[in-house]
């Protein structure tokens, strides 16, 4: 079985020269909910820039389901892998949630009644279909986050990778947001610095520290190991402990 | 989500003239535009018919005249304008309520009065009876430059977001103590917009980047379709086109008159 994402030696200097990964080696199985964690300024934003084309590699390979991140592989790599950022203003950019979702797959060329029942589908799978007609800025931030994900949802990707999903989220939209995740059918890499987030939805986590995976194991036992997170400017929220 | 929100020229209802696709309302305005611009000044009774046809369309878009002239104070620089050039036209003068008047002067006066108040009044129907976003669309149907109508379509979508920016940086500033009283502090609200800038630049790359992403090559894909009848375009030409008759029929008129004096 081929995986969902794998990732060999990637390396990426800024065109200033400042290096900010330094060979990251990481494969994430088909169906998987694999969370990043790092600090802020770890390049975990750099990496998954590389994961659709939008930076290139200065070396080693990004390979999305069996296909390399190249120059002619670009469309198909940007349907493959749905990046939701982490301000849904930005995601969001059409006049009516029903034009933003339908951005993406009408880029594919897909129109007709295909593009409505994907706009659909999507706006159902994140409970959101009531406001297919409304302009993005009149819903909440929990609402806009999950029409953020329709968005990429309607373009069937082979893995979701979202940037700090829970963040300016209030309790209850981190909740529903959380229950949406956990009932989709696909592969997820969630990057993040909300550590018990990451511990309800994903099995196993990477710290990615200085632009190297400083670890890969089960997030259970990757969150209880305090001197691991010390060492990379992580800590769990005060309160919470983990055996 | 801040008042003052962009569908203040929008009137919703569901009339002949908010069916009829933005592409067609669009060409017809611009059209009548031009009939009325093309039209000589000393046509009186021409303009007067223009006026009945937008009154008609106004009736038959369910348009209230209260609703039309409280939008037409977007005119108002043009009628100072206007108004001064009387008084300051060279030429032949005439006494007016012991004003001395100059002649040229008032016929410019008149010939902006006229032909802008029908220009304003046939957009602001436009307005009242298409959204904003459907405009966009219309536009985009006519093969206007489709850079300049998707610099139009995120101004639409994120004038919003930068008011409540603004507002934001504002409330920022007065909290700790600042209120703009004099020109002194013009350096400092200057400050503030050049930060807004940035942040609607910056904010600009992170869009485009979300646009990248999901399959965006320097295109907007047609998501509505918005195809116009031929039935459509004729219902929308009958604007233009009893303003073309008008136009045509008195320059037909003036002709024969002449020829017969002659």
């Amino acid at each position: 079985m081929t995986s969902s994402l794998e990732v060999r030696r990637l390396a990426y200097a800024y065109p200033d020269g400042t290096q900010a990964l330094f060979g990251v080696d990481f494969e994430i199985g088909r169906g998987e909910r694999v969370a990043l964690l790092g600090p802020n300024g770890a390049g975990k934003t750099t990496l998954v820039m590389h994961l659709n084309g939008i930076l290139t590699a200065g070396h080693g390979t990004v390979t999305v389901a069996g296909l390399p991140v190249g120059k002619k592989s670009l469309k198909e790599i940007r349907r493959r892998v749905g990046l939701v950022f982490q301000d849904p203003d930005d995601q969001l950019f059409m006049p009516t949630v029903r034009e933003d979702v339908a951005f993406g797959p009408a880029n594919l060329g897909i129109g007709g009644e295909e593009l409505e029942r994907r706009v659909k589908g999507a706006l159902d799978r994140v409970g959101m279909l009531e406001a297919i007609d409304r302009p993005p800025h009149h819903l909440s931030f929990g609402q806009r986050r999950r029409v953020a994900v329709a968005t990429v949802l309607a373009m069937e990707p082979e893995i979701l990778v979202l940037d700090e999903p829970s963040s300016n989220l209030d309790p209850a939209s981190r909740r529903e947001l959380a229950e949406i995740l956990r009932g989709l059918d696909v592969t997820v890499l969630m990057v993040t610095h909300d550590l018990p987030y990451a511990l309800e939805l994903c099995d196993r986590a990477l710290i990615l520290s200085g632009g190297v995976i400083a670890a890969d194991g089960p997030t259970r036992k990757i969150l209880a190991d305090a001197d691991l997170l010390a060492a990379h400017r992580l800590e769990l929220p005060y309160g919470f402990a983990l055996r | 989500m801040g008042a003052g929100h962009n569908h203040q020229l929008y009137r919703a209802g569901d009339t002949l003239v908010h069916r009829l696709p933005p592409q067609c309302k669009l060409a017809a305005v611009a059209a009548f535009a031009l009939v009325v611009v093309a039209t000589p000044r000393e046509w009186f009774w021409a303009f007067g018919l223009y006026a009945v046809l937008l009154a008609v369309v106004a009736l038959a878009a369910r348009v209230p005249l209260v609703f039309v002239l409280r939008r037409m104070v977007i005119e108002l620089p043009f009628v100072v304008f206007a108004v001064a050039l009387p008084f300051i036209g060279l030429g032949e003068r005439v006494p007016l309520l012991g004003v001395s008047l100059s002649v040229e002067g008032l016929w410019s006066a008149w010939n902006i009065l006229a032909k802008a108040t029908l220009g304003v009044v046939a957009s602001v129907l436009l307005a009242a009876t298409t959204e904003p976003r459907l405009m966009l669309l219309g536009a985009q149907r006519l093969r206007l430059p489709p850079l300049l109508v998707q610099i139009a379509m995120f101004m639409l979508r994120y004038m919003d977001v930068i008011v409540d920016e603004m507002r934001r940086m504002r409330v920022a500033r007065e909290s700790r103590g600042f209120v703009a009283r004099d020109v002194r502090h013009i350096p400092v609200i200057a400050r503030s917009a050049g930060a807004l800038f940035i942040r609607s630049y910056e904010r600009g790359e992170r869009v485009h980047l979300a646009m990248l992403s999901r399959g965006y090559s320097g295109s907007m894909p047609v998501i509505q379709d918005l195809s116009a009848s031929s039935r459509q375009w004729l219902t929308a030409g009958m604007l233009p086109g009893a303003a073309l008759v008008v136009l045509l029929g008195t320059l037909c008129g003036t002709l024969l008159v002449n020829g017969g004096l002659a």
